[in-house]
């Protein structure tokens, strides 16, 4: 009997040949993640545990992303205690502000999380490594103290849900609004303690951005692991960047899944979530109109050098409504130099949009852009749940960046084609 | 594991980790702190209302979201004993076995257990009594690998233990 692809990874890493959905496994790791507000957690906790060193100290990435630049004294005790951590230990991947960026944005870019790998993460949306064809997992900071310590965690195997998405794109629509129609389709918790794996000739074709962005919001169905198999652009993307070899692993054709979902994809619009949960997923034109206050472009799951351009080919020559906010977070330090490069920041900043450094900032409410009661914001980010952002009067909505762009110029949501000149 | 008694505070599905604990608290990982703010996004009242040894019953996907460790420690330092959901989202799932607050997976518990109900639970059985009514009812039980780490006290403990030998 075939094997999917999250279970042969996982074997892998486990010394096993082969295992089934419900095995409890310890599987070792090739690389944990912690941040800001993680890491700290982590690293009393992995003091108690009475081992003098961590396990590999090139196999751990410890980012403060969150409350960075640090918004105040007590985010900045935070990533002072990594930093005290870091030096002990001889951590090899901290990267400081001027360096940084959003963790899942910066990992994949320094070619540190790979094919064929077990990745963990203390933040749930370490799923993202998934595109590239890594089995990659949120977990909590005790577990990432568990495996600095030991190199290993434990798992149970999960069952598989197979996602194909048949078709060719209309203009407009992207990655983001995949996922956000598989979330709608499949609940907040429809892929509960489930991998999904996202094929099909649609996922063939797009970018790695657009695939990053589609992994990065497995979580949000309640999935374990978001995986899509590597192929000629994972590898492409991989060319001069991979820092360890790696072995691309794909899962057998006949393996038995769980669910098989085949979609149709060409007539899909542009989606909208609508406030309080990322399965409210509606095609765009159902609420266009809907007033805004503020819009946000950036995050780790949509502020990448893709979503950028897309943007940008939206807001050239334009200006932003009013009475909207809108505030453009290139997701790393080499995204925003190549933002700068292309003459992207230069469109924003005269498209009257604030630019600003790499950090997490309004997506988890930290700082940069926090809503008041009452106001309602669009943002590619991939949370709107209430209080998410701000106030737990507000309101988020979430799409795509080119919606994104389209609305913060209209003042209330729109399909980015109602915008003059954009077609 | 002993026998728990306390006070039902209910919740609907898919309660997430932004409401148990808002990120804007997240620059501290002080328990205590933490604790004051907890459930505070979906009943602003609870860290008043709320005292030692009461219990938490909710449906679907108790702690979606994030992965913050902050959730299960806030609610373990504001004083609940044991949290009984239809089902846990998976990271919160591990973080409550790790970090040793008590959890229970039942599909009943939700619809048998009122606010405000007093309620004994047998952990080590899971086992779950409304002393009101008297009913009677089983969680689903864990598998014997992660009922080691809670009998341990959590997976530092687990793991100190493994390391020594
Ligand atoms: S950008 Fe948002 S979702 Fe991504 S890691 Fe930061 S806070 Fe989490």
């Amino acid at each position: 009997m075939g094997q999917t692809m999250a279970e042969k990874i996982l074997a892998r890493a486990t010394g096993k040949k082969a295992l089934s959905p419900g095995d409890l496994i310890n599987a070792r790791i090739d690389m944990a993640l912690g941040n800001d507000i993680t890491a700290p957690v982590a690293i009393r906790e992995f003091k108690k545990i009475g081992v003098e060193h961590v396990f590999d100290r090139e196999r751990i990435a410890l980012i403060p992303d969150h409350f960075t630049p640090n918004k105040d004294i007590q985010s900045a005790e935070q990533v002072n205690e990594i930093r005290r951590f870091v030096r002990e230990q001889e951590i090899v991947h901290f990267y400081e502000v001027g360096r940084m960026g959003v963790e899942h944005a910066l990992l994949p870019e320094l070619g540190l999380v790979l094919p064929g790998e077990v990745i963990i993460g203390a933040d749930s949306h370490t799923c993202t490594y998934g595109a590239l064809g890594a089995f990659a997992t949120g977990v909590g900071s005790t577990d990432l103290a568990a495996v600095m310590a030991t190199g290993e965690l434990w798992f149970k195997v999960p069952p598989t849900i197979r996602i194909v998405f048949k078709g060719r794109l209309a203009p407009w629509v992207g990655g983001k609004d995949l996922i956000l129609f598989t979330i709608g389709q499949l609940g907040v918790d429809g892929a509960r303690y489930c991998a999904l794996e996202f094929t099909g000739p649609v996922i063939g074709e797009l970018p790695m951005d657009g695939r990053l962005t589609i992994s990065n919001m497995a979580i949000e169905a309640g999935a374990k692991a978001g995986l899509i198999p590597p192929d000629k652009i994972t590898e492409e993307y991989l060319e001069g960047r991979a820092r360890r070899p790696y072995e691309i692993i794909l899962g057998d054709k006949d393996a038995p899944v769980l669910e098989n979902y085949e979609w149709e994809v060409d007539d899909l619009e542009p989606q909208v979530s609508l406030p309080s949960s990322p399965a409210n997923a509606r095609p765009v034109s159902e609420i266009s109109g809907t007033h805004l206050d503020q819009v946000v472009i950036g995050s780790c799951t949509n502020g990448r050098i893709d979503d950028l351009r897309v943007a940008a080919r939206i807001l050239k020559g334009k200006k932003v409504h009013p009475h909207v906010r809108l505030i453009v977070i290139p997701a790393t330090q080499a995204i925003y130099l190549q933002a700068l490069r292309e003459g992207l920041l230069e469109i924003f900043t005269e498209a009257e949009a604030a630019v600003s450094t790499p950090t997490c900032g309004p997506c988890l409410g930290g700082h940069m852009g926090i809503l008041a009661a009452g106001e309602t914001a669009l943002a590619t980010t991939n949370r709107n749940f209430v209080g998410r952002m701000g106030d737990t009067k507000s309101k988020i909505y979430l799409a795509g960046p080119a919606v994104a762009a389209a609305s913060a110029v209209a003042g209330c949501i729109v399909h980015p084609r109602e915008i003059k000149g954009v077609g | 594991m002993s026998l728990l008694r306390g006070k039902v505070w209910t919740f609907g599905n898919d309660i997430d980790t932004d409401a148990i604990i808002p990120a804007r608290y997240l620059n501290t990982s002080d328990p205590a702190e933490l604790a004051r703010h907890c459930m505070e996004d979906a009943d602003p009242d609870f860290p008043r209302k709320v005292s030692p040894g009461d219990i938490i019953v909710a449906g679907k996907n108790f702690g979606c979201g994030s992965s913050r460790e902050h959730a299960p420690l806030a609610l373990k330092e504001a004083g609940i004993a044991c949290v009984v959901a239809e089902s846990f989202a998976r990271i919160f799932y591990r973080n409550a076995i790790n970090i040793g607050l008590p959890i229970l997976e039942s599909p009943e518990a939700p619809e048998v257990l009122q606010e405000g109900s007093q309620v004994e639970i047998n952990l080590a059985e899971g086992e779950i009594t409304e002393l009101t009514g008297g009913r009677k009812f089983k969680a689903v039980s864990f598998p014997p690998f992660m009922q080691e780490i809670m009998a341990t006290g959590g997976l530092i403990n687990y793991i100190k233990g493994k390391v020594k030998k």
